[in-house]
């Protein structure tokens, strides 16, 4: 097989940071080549500069054998560069086929758009690429698995050759996961070249041809997926062995501690988000929830933490009944919170580390008297937490804004886990976290497990719930439509219910 | 006041300002030479109006005293999220209440003075209450309605002022009772100056706002509000009493602006009582970058600019309008602060994943 894109020694400097250091990369034609690495690892700042948004220092990049001086996007899409975004960018009132043609319509001289053209090339495409996509229906109606769809007919309507798909699954179900694969292998065949950027090695170890692994900036190593495994790529990844599976003993559930009564409650849009939703969590037991993200589980937990008013039933700790009580009583009442958007609720990104820390405790001793600070107090804590959960870098005093994604989630999990809750809420704890901190986050969840707390995470990684939990809800459209016990739970099962299904 | 590791922090955050404020300056001169005026005199004269002597000096802090009260305000308010555009009608109303209050008679000073200055600064409170309420319970937009309610203030001062306080023909009203009057420097020093106590009661302020800030349980919940208004909620701060607060005391700020007026400068309320210190509050907040001691020294540098400007007319004959180019472009420079560091990071800028 011959190269059709070629990434020599490429070298992209920030200040303080060396992003990409001599970096290697080559597509061949009729391939899928996964780009993984932890996050920081430099895979964005390649693509970046793949796509002419970033100039690089040093390298070479050379496509069908010549050499390129790529100078933005357009150029890129020009000569047949395509990309989907993980976060799509699609705009929702308008259709498929609109989509696919903005910035790039077609006008008869006068500057009238000819939409029957472009509708007929996008139903043509869709079915020459066996995309399934339904040319004027409208991408606020439509699921987010043919959202992707689009996206990636969006780019072969530019006569994309090369396709660099960005973290793909993360808002998928398993089932559309599996099409999503499908559709991967037929646009192969039909002589494209897929860049599959990841972090998740299964998904690279189903998928993908080659595999090549980045590490602070510096490509570690390129495989043939045959050849490799799941542990091999993770100690690639993270530079020493990793624990892929959680060591977990045994759970032992003592008494009930959540009640969760037929709750309801509406979303922002005043609609019927979550619908008489019942369960129990004992002492020393994790709960999961599964579901595609969107189905109440957002609202559950917002309840759950008095960030929003339930619309009915009841909410009880330890036989005290929270439901109609604000985010500070709850908080009061020790329940924990790792919140699923740890820019929207979980930091300040503007205070630094210590006054994070002590976020939503800030009122209680022993950081405050009164009104007034005890900053040597604020000190200990944060010096105390930044070593036992090892946050980098070690400074009380660095903003929140200046952590990686993994070091801001740490500081979530440090002041939400060491307040000795009775019942922690986990909302997809590890999202954009890299291996070494989701092993060690993992790993922090069951100790709380095993300290006899109620646990209650929610996930959009099966893998993830399946590896932590000890009993999984499932839920779809603002129902739980099952809770299953971990033994008898599978990948299938789960996914069928998911998806709505019956088992 | 600052641990030696704020320093830094302070002469970082003193380098846009600077940068504005020379910049001005040159093209001021671009200014004066294309209009056939001698930039030197022009400046050493404006200099000279500001701070030659201690009657101009005293001038110049006598000027900068409201714009230190209106600009606490302004930056207190912005550090919760919120733009309190209405000072100039707080400032008013807080200066017709100090003169209605200041006129009582039979009070010793030491109770007379203290009194003046919290009825001014409720009266400022109470003025901003009711936008404050709407938008903390409603969202109502606080830049509409308390520019708003600075008309109502224009007018409801002047109605006050002329139609009930003031002696007819007046324009003022009746002077305060002395027992009410902020100590001026002019008693104990041969000048003609009316600079008065009321600069130290800016200062001490400034202090307190600056505790409340960033020492207190207050304020770290106002600030966190500010930044990442759902944070704030996810950690059990109730926005609405925050936001209800920060406008208060936003609105007391500048109140006791308007006393200082009444009780150390006019000794009563008068028609053209603030030549707009509200508005330039707002300018003051910003080239002060929402800090109490940015806001003290801008407040000098305005009151300096509009102190020198009659003493540039007069020796270098440049029209007093020329002050008002120069703060205008400040004022554009550091609003453009956010265009300038874009600018200067686009392409160096890490684009690190996150």
């Amino acid at each position: 097989m011959s190269s059709i894109l070629e990434l020599k020694d490429i070298t992209k400097k920030f200040p303080g940071v060396l992003a990409n250091d001599q970096v290697n990369f080559d597509l061949n034609k009729g391939e899928i080549h996964a780009l993984v690495g932890e996050n920081g690892a430099g895979k964005s700042t390649l693509m970046n500069v793949l796509f002419g948004i970033y100039q690089q220092e040093a390298g070479e990049i050379f496509y069908k054998g010549q050499e390129l001086d790529i100078d933005g996007p357009q150029d890129a899409i020009d000569l047949g560069i395509g990309m989907v975004h993980q976060h799509f960018m699609l705009v929702p009132t308008l259709t498929v086929t609109e989509n696919i043609i903005l910035g790039d319509e077609i006008t008869n001289n006068v500057g009238h758009l000819n939409l029957k053209e472009a509708r007929s090339r996008v139903e043509k495409l869709s079915g020459q690429y066996g995309l399934d996509v339904d040319p004027d229906a409208k991408i606020a109606d439509i699921p987010v698995g043919m959202e992707q769809r689009v996206e990636i007919l969006k780019a072969l309507y530019r006569e994309a050759e090369v396709l660099i798909l960005d973290e793909p699954t993360a808002v998928l179900t398993p089932q559309e996961v599996k099409e999503l694969y499908k559709i991967m292998d037929f646009l192969v065949e039909q002589g494209k070249s897929i860049i599959f950027i990841t972090h998740k090695l299964q998904e690279v170890l189903s998928v993908s041809d080659r595999v090549t692994v980045l590490r602070d900036g510096k490509s570690i190593g390129t495989v043939n997926t045959e050849d490799t495994s799941e542990p091999e790529l993770a100690e690639m990844m993270v530079g020493r062995e990793v624990l892929l599976e959680v060591d977990k003993k045994e759970a032992n559930p003592g008494e009930v501690a959540v009640e969760v009564n037929d709750l309801s409650a509406e979303n922002n849009r005043g609609v019927q988000a979550l619908s008489e939703v019942s369960f129990e969590i004992r002492k020393g037991e994790v709960l999961g929830i599964a579901g595609v993200e969107g189905n109440g589980q957002t609202e559950l937990v917002e309840v759950l933490t008095g960030l929003r008013k339930p619309s009915g039933g009841q909410f009880k700790l330890n036989g005290e009944d929270l439901s109609a009580s604000s985010a500070r009583e709850i908080k009061e009442a020790n329940v924990a919170h790792v919140p699923e958007d740890r820019h929207k609720h979980g930091l300040v990104l503007d205070y630094n580390i210590e006054d994070n820390l002590i976020l939503g405790y800030h009122h209680q001793a022993p950081f405050a008297k009164g009104i007034n600070f005890d900053f040597s107090a604020l000190e200990e804590h944060a010096e105390d937490l930044i070593s036992e959960f090892d946050i980098r870098p070690r400074d009380n005093k660095a903003l929140a804004r200046s952590l990686s994604g993994g070091n801001q989630q740490k500081v979530i999990v440090a002041r939400e886990f060491t307040m000795d809750p009775e019942f922690l809420i986990a909302s997809q704890p590890t999202r954009g976290v890299d291996i070494g901190a989701i092993e060690f986050i993992h790993q922090q969840i069951i100790n709380q497990r095993d300290d006899g707390k109620a646990v209650m995470l929610v996930s959009a990684e099966l893998s993830e719930i399946m590896s932590l939990s000890d009993r999984i809800a499932v839920m779809y459209e603002g129902e739980i439509v099952d809770i299953l016990d971990v033994e008898e739970a599978t990948e299938e099962k789960l996914g069928l219910l998911m998806a709505g299904g019956q088992i | 006041m600052f641990a030696t590791n704020d320093w830094k922090k302070i002469i970082k955050e003193l380098s846009i300002p600077l940068l504005a404020i020379s910049s001005a300056f040159i093209i001021g001169t671009i200014v004066l030479l294309a209009t056939g005026y001698d930039p030197v005199s022009t400046y050493s004269s404006l200099l000279k109006g500001a701070f030659g002597g201690v009657n101009n000096i005293s001038d110049t802090l006598l000027e900068a005293t409201p714009l230190i009260f209106t600009g606490l305000a302004v930056a207190f308010a912005f550090r919760c999220g919120l733009f309190n555009i209405g000072a100039e009608g707080q400032i008013l109303v807080a200066g017709l209440t100090a003169a209605w209050v200041g006129t009582w008679s039979g009070l010793p000073w030491i109770v007379h003075i203290p009194l003046t200055l919290i009825a001014a600064a409720v009266a400022g409170a109470l003025w901003v209450f009711i936008p404050a309420f709407l938008k903390a319970k409603l969202g109502v937009h606080e830049v509409i309605t308390t520019i708003m309610f600075n008309y109502i203030a224009f007018s409801f001062t002047a109605y006050f002022n002329l139609k009930i306080l003031a002696e007819p023909g007046q324009i003022q009203t009746p002077d305060i009772e002395p027992s009410a009057h902020l100590w001026r420097l002019s008693s104990l020093w041969d000048m003609h100056s009316y600079f008065n106590f009321g600069f130290v009661i800016a200062l001490v302020v400034a202090a307190f706002i600056y505790y409340l800030l960033w020492k207190t349980t207050i304020g770290y919940e106002i600030r966190a509000v500010g930044n990442n208004p759902d944070a704030a909620e996810y950690g059990g701060i109730d926005s609405t009493k925050m936001i209800l607060l920060a406008l208060l005391i936003s609105g007391a700020l500048a109140g006791l602006g308007g006393a200082e007026r009444t009780m150390g400068l006019y000794h009563n309320f008068r028609n053209g009582f603030s030549p707009g210190y509200g508005f330039t509050g707002i300018a003051v907040a910003l080239l002060g970058r929402n800090h109490p001691l940015g806001v003290i020294l801008s407040a000098i540098l305005f009151g300096a600019l509009t102190n020198g400007r009659d003493y540039m007319n007069m020796l270098a004959g440049v029209p007093v309008d020329l002050v008002t180019i120069l703060q205008s472009i400040i004022i554009l420079f550091v609003a453009s602060d956010l265009l300038f560091r874009r600018l200067l990071s686009y392409k160096s800028e890490g684009g690190m994943e996150e």
